[in-house]
């Protein structure tokens, strides 16, 4: 499959001749990675979605080239996870140039005992059309390409949608909407909405360039090479023999100048006759010129639109926090949605939602924002500092710690979450509540390799008790059913127990005989006891549906 | 050696970024005043002589060649 050049058909739909606007409890809008990976979520916890997109092809460019770790576990609960690894390119040796010298080169040594790497490279387009192969699995998901979303009347317990097709406009009603429609939200726009923050004046030029080379798949970086004075450099390797190359280029570039393959080929001919790749033979496959904002809307939630991904929030590309945010607002989203539709949870559920990423937002920004003012100086004092650095980096390890050409994407910890329960008793470790819970392998009873986020995903779509043996079995849960997942550290412990075969989920969860972990169905820690009962796993549990003590759903 | 050249910050980003910001809109004169201060305070602070010629000598070397 070419994913690059597919296009999906329009098709017309029974609710286009409807005499009165035919009703879904969510439409959601931008069928891009978030706009799809949230379908899906919902698809799979039995919520019918209707998908729309204004286009009929998937990402144009490569784009989003780094997914990180977190979203590949997200795309494994999506049931894509593994496609997608095996399509990417994985690198963890990396150099760090300043003018003409290297000044160092890393290894990121990948902590064993993870079933995914820590990233991987992948065009946003191939991501895109895995997603799409996958929804397509699932007769929940009405995914109607060239149905552009252009009219929103927003009430209190529904919004009216208008939405243009080739062949004229048809009304929707939709009982919630999510707004996953990019940077440039259409929809944020209808409703007079704003995304704020800093704009950077500055413009990155990418070209995707193949060429034939066996050198390793590694990362450089340069900082104000000989052959683009001034600015900065990097380059990194995607799958088929692709290669991105980002050349900072300064605001005062003329952008439909350097999108020209005569002005570029030479940049990338001095790149590499700098490099100790010489005169390869190379083609130019895609580029585009780009500037970013790091900037987000105050709320996330509006009634009954949510905001998530580009259209929510901004950030500078360092350190792939774009897609790779937006992925974790559809996982936060999802589970949360799909109970309150069902009438399970409580409303305020998709106020945490607002709530928990708008935080996540604000430390993707913060993150972003220092990467770019370290590749970027703001100040004379600022570049001082930055070419300081980088000359103590040749000989003291310390200072490498300081060189910022770009912070990878971890998970937020959802610190303050309303849905959260704080702990009562002492616990090592960084799985606090509101982290994402850690991978780990595990041994089946009949001696079979898994892992634990693996099983966490086989126990379904709700929450999961994860249990230290020896331990009691609490009473059930009454607000709704919880599924176990017992670690035991011996082999021989029993049917349906896991042996923690190399002790890693004992300490990555500081565990100790009966301690009891209560996981979110989007993974993340909620609550965490030394000693549970059923009142105290139920209370957790209520909290985490935001319902009233007591109720049962 | 005593002077510790092996990572060593808490927060390495987070200092980094409060250095940048207490600089923030200072004239060139007065960021040089404020780096003197800080240099000073910090040496204070560490107070060993032994380790102060060594982050000297370190700083010294690591000038690059073409501004030497």
């Amino acid at each position: 499959m070419d994913y690059q050049s597919v296009v999906f058909p329009y098709r017309r739909h029974a609710d286009q001749d409807a005499a009165t606007p035919a009703r879904h409890p969510v439409v959601v809008v931008g069928a891009g990675p978030v706009g799809l990976s949230l379908a899906i979520d919902l698809a799979q916890r039995g919520v019918p979605v209707v998908l729309l997109d204004n286009d009929d092809r998937l990402s144009s460019g490569s784009r989003a080239i780094c997914f990180a770790k977190r979203t590949l576990e997200i795309f494994d609960r999506l049931g894509c996870g593994r496609r997608m690894v095996e399509r990417g390119v994985s690198w963890q040796q990396g150099r760090v140039f300043f003018r003409d010298q290297q000044v160092y080169a890393f290894d990121l040594l990948p902590e064993a005992g993870h079933e995914r790497p820590a990233f991987i490279n992948l065009q946003q387009y191939v991501v895109e059309g895995l997603l799409v192969e996958r929804a397509a699995a699932l007769d929940a998901i009405d995914l109607r390409w060239k149905h552009q979303l252009v009219g929103i009347e927003p009430a209190d317990d529904h919004a009216a949608l208008t939405i243009e097709t080739p062949e004229g406009p048809y009304r929707l009603v939709a009982g919630y909407v999510a707004a996953c429609d990019g940077s440039r939200s259409a929809l944020r726009r209808m409703l007079g909405l704003e995304s704020q923050g800093r704009v950077f004046r500055d413009r990155f030029l990418i070209a995707d360039v193949k060429m034939q080379i066996d050198h390793p798949a590694e990362r450089w970086f340069w900082f104000d090479p000989p052959f683009h004075p001034g600015q900065s450099v990097l380059l990194h390797r995607q799958p088929d023999n692709v290669w991105r190359i980002d050349f900072q280029l300064g605001w005062d570039a003329d952008p439909e100048l350097e999108k020209q393959p005569e002005r570029i080929i030479p940049r990338v001919k001095a790149l590499l006759a700098n490099s100790a790749l010489k005169d390869v033979p190379f083609t130019l496959e895609w580029a585009s010129v780009y500037t970013f904002a790091c900037q987000r809307m105050a709320r996330f939630r509006h009634g009954r639109v949510l905001f998530a991904g580009d259209a929510a929030h901004g950030v500078s590309p360092f350190g792939a926090r774009g897609a790779n945010s937006g992925v974790q607002d559809a996982d936060n989203l999802g589970w949360k949605l799909a109970l309150v539709v069902q009438g399970r949870g409580g409303d305020a559920l998709l106020d945490s939602y607002a709530g928990e990423r708008e935080a996540a937002a604000d430390e993707n920004i913060r993150a972003s924002t220092r990467s770019t003012d370290f590749i970027t100086p703001k100040s004379e004092i600022s570049r001082v500092f930055r070419d300081a650095v980088l000359d103590l980096a040749r000989e003291h390890a310390f200072a490498r710690t300081l060189v910022n050409s770009g912070r990878l994407s971890v998970p937020a910890t959802l610190d303050g979450s309303p849905l959260g329960t704080a702990d009562a008793e002492a616990f090592d470790g960084s799985l606090r509540p509101g982290a994402v819970a850690a991978d780990a392998p595990l041994r089946r009873a009949d001696g079979a390799p898994t892992w634990l986020l693996r099983e966490l995903n086989q126990r379904g779509a709700g929450f999961t008790l994860l249990v230290a043996e020896p331990a009691p079995e609490l009473a059930p849960t009454v607000a709704m059913p919880v599924r176990q997942l017992r670690i035991a550290a011996h082999a021989d412990a029993g049917a349906d127990r896991f042996f923690d075969v190399d002790g890693l989920a004992t300490r990555r969860y500081d565990l100790q005989p009966g301690t009891a972990y209560l996981i979110r169905p989007d993974q993340h820690v909620c609550a965490r006891w030394r000693r549970p009962t059923a009142a105290l796993v139920e209370a957790a549990l209520q909290r985490a549906l935001a319902i009233a003590p007591g109720a049962r759903r | 050696m005593k002077l510790i050249t092996t990572p060593h910050l808490d927060a390495p980003d987070d200092f980094y970024e409060a250095l940048i910001d207490a600089h923030r809109e200072l004239p060139a004169a007065e960021s040089h005043a404020l780096n003197a201060r800080l240099v000073l305070l910090l040496a204070n602070h560490i107070g060993a002589q032994d380790v102060l010629l060594e982050a000297l000598h370190a700083a010294r070397a690591g000038r690059r060649a073409d501004t030497a």
